[in-house]
């Protein structure tokens, strides 16, 4: 910092700060969706040339149809069977979501009570550790025998894999707090509800946030995972049906749309996180970190 | 009655020399930390005595538990022995009627410079319309006005101690208590803050503890300074500073008093870091 009056530096402060400002707020919420959208042109970009790719080295006859069909043959195939794959997306983004859902309040309330019992986080943690050690997949046939064919499964699956990003991030945030604003706090004379939804909770945002990106990718797998072991319906069991009947084209269709799935679901969870946390979006946009 | 006691000391009173007159009292106050290996005493034999609407400084070698002091006030720590009372009321645990600025501005990011400040009223319950009016008068007082609606990330380290001054001032604490709530700023930033702070404290009339590293902060903006030995740390001296109530920053540095003052403080912690 080099030397220079304070008002000098007032007046500098305000002048920066007026653009920061004006951005900050937006007209309306359509405008702020639309810089959202505009962020994201590059990725597109680059999903359009590996589409390029794909249909000039399939166009090109570099690899035979049966390994790897052109994205139009692939593309037929999900407009011709429309329904059917309406049908089975509907299914895991049901296990998915629901997954996710519960994966977000167990993992937050069980975050929560292990960061205000230090008895509980010790029995805890090692628990954890060694359920999200077990190979998921491994103990996915458990579920079917215990839970039966239904969704149940799979949703339980889901939830397993997204638990553990969500727990730990959580955690991580709230104890990132600043110790000295739990002392301010304290001689504010503010309860323990208080502290937590006014300052700690918030505080752990951005954590929690990092946390339920991962999840959310986590959670589709988690569903598809449960559909591999024992199902009748769901893109996993599309993808096997092809599989075994060495339908390619089918098995790319089913590929394309389960990660358009987990690429959805991301991108939900990016926009709820650009409109709760605007403080922390504009953070990041400064230092030119865009995740999508 | 206590509480009543309580209630009259936030209205200013003259000082006068009854025991429950004073706006804090250290009294043979000792702090131990027990940690795996020793025990550390931080402070021992402190015995102090501050008037209402007193500034005191409190100078003395990193460690010496300046910072373990203010936090005896406010409630925030218990002392091992002694005794400490605020306004005559015995302090255990945290204590509501203070103020508090900590060398970090320690702001909530995610509130704008307004609702920071706010926050002290929102966790008190105090009324809407009379907290906003409140606040729009500190920040008047302390020169914030025209950032109100900026958040911490935009404001300058002097900007967000300004902040963190309004929340303190927002309840009209009686007693204030700043733990080098300047450390961090640059040199000519902090002389500003430094006249601010003076001239608010002038305006409140509230009762000042303030801890500082720096000799000229300390003599220029109090009544008292306290210099403190190292660790384990207790009073040296009390200085007394014989300068006017109205004190130009420039006009003060170069008064023979401040230079007894500093002169003073500079030979006994020198002494005392020499000694060890």
């Amino acid at each position: 910092m080099a030397a220079q009056s304070s008002t000098d530096l007032l007046e500098r402060t305000k002048s920066a700060q007026g653009g920061a400002v004006a951005a900050r707020r937006p007209a309306s919420v359509g405008a702020s969706v639309a810089r959202f959208v505009q962020g994201m042109w590059r990725p597109f970009a680059v999903l359009v040339a590996i589409f390029v790719a794909w249909w000039a080295v399939t166009a090109a006859n570099l690899i035979e149809p049966y390994l790897v069909p052109s994205p139009s043959r692939t593309l037929d195939v999900i407009l011709s069977q429309s329904g059917y794959f309406a049908h089975n997306t509907w299914i895991t983004a049901y296990e998915t979501i629901l997954g996710f859902a519960i994966a977000i309040v167990v993992g937050v309330v069980s975050a929560v009570v292990m960061v205000y019992s230090p008895t509980v986080e010790k029995s805890l943690y090692p628990l954890l550790l060694f359920a999200q050690v077990i190979p998921k997949i491994a103990i996915a046939p458990l579920f079917v025998v215990w839970l039966g064919f239904g969704l149940t499964p799979k949703i339980v699956v889901a939830v397993l894999m997204a638990f553990f990003p969500i727990v730990i991030s959580t955690v991580t945030g709230l104890k990132s707090i600043d110790p000295e604003m739990l002392q301010l706090s304290a001689t504010m004379g503010a309860g323990p509800g208080q502290t937590f939804w006014k300052i700690r909770f918030p505080a752990s945002l951005p954590h929690l946030f990092a946390g339920l990106k991962v999840a959310a990718t986590m959670a589709v797998t988690g569903a598809v995972v449960g559909e591999f072991v024992g199902a009748n319906e769901g893109l996993g069991y599309v993808i096997l049906q092809a599989n075994g009947n060495l339908d390619t084209p089918m098995l790319f269709a089913g590929l394309l749309i389960m990660s358009l799935l987990g690429v959805v679901l991301f991108v939900l969870v990016e926009l709820i996180e650009y409109f709760v946390l605007p403080w922390h979006a504009s953070r990041r946009t400064d230092a030119a970190t865009t995740s999508l | 009655m206590t509480s009543m006691m309580a209630g009259n000391t936030t209205t200013q009173r003259p000082a006068d020399a009854t025991t429950t007159g004073a706006a804090v009292e250290i009294d043979d106050v000792a702090v131990r930390f027990r940690t795996k290996k020793k025990d550390v005493t931080a402070l021992t034999d402190v015995s102090l005595r501050i008037e209402p609407g007193e500034f005191v400084s409190i100078v003395g070698a990193s460690g010496c538990g300046k910072s373990t002091l203010l936090k005896l006030v406010s409630g925030l720590l218990r002392p091992s022995s002694g005794q400490v009372r605020l306004h005559g009321e015995d302090v255990r645990g945290p204590r509501r009627d203070i103020g508090y600025v900590f060398q970090r501005a320690a702001l909530l990011d995610w509130r704008t410079a307004r609702r920071n400040i706010l926050l002290q009223a929102e966790i008190r319950r105090i009324p809407k319309a009379q907290a906003r009016e409140r606040a729009d008068e500190l920040i008047a007082m302390t020169g914030l006005t025209g950032f109100e609606d900026a958040y911490p990330n935009e404001l300058s380290g002097g900007m967000q101690q300004r902040v963190a001054l309004c929340r303190a001032l927002l309840h009209r604490p009686p007693v204030l208590l700043m733990d080098e709530p300047f450390g961090a700023l640059d040199a000519l930033t902090r002389e500003q803050m430094n006249i601010e702070l003076r001239r608010i404290w002038r305006e409140t009339g509230t009762t000042v503890l303030l801890v500082t590293h720096s000799i000229a902060e300390a003599v220029y903006l109090a009544n008292r300074v306290v210099v403190m030995t190292p660790r384990p740390g207790t009073v040296a001296e009390l200085i007394d500073v014989d300068l006017p109530a109205e004190r130009d920053y420039g006009q003060t540095m170069s008064e023979p008093a401040f230079a007894r003052a500093t002169g003073r403080i500079r030979d006994l912690l020198g002494a005392t870091t020499t000694a060890e």
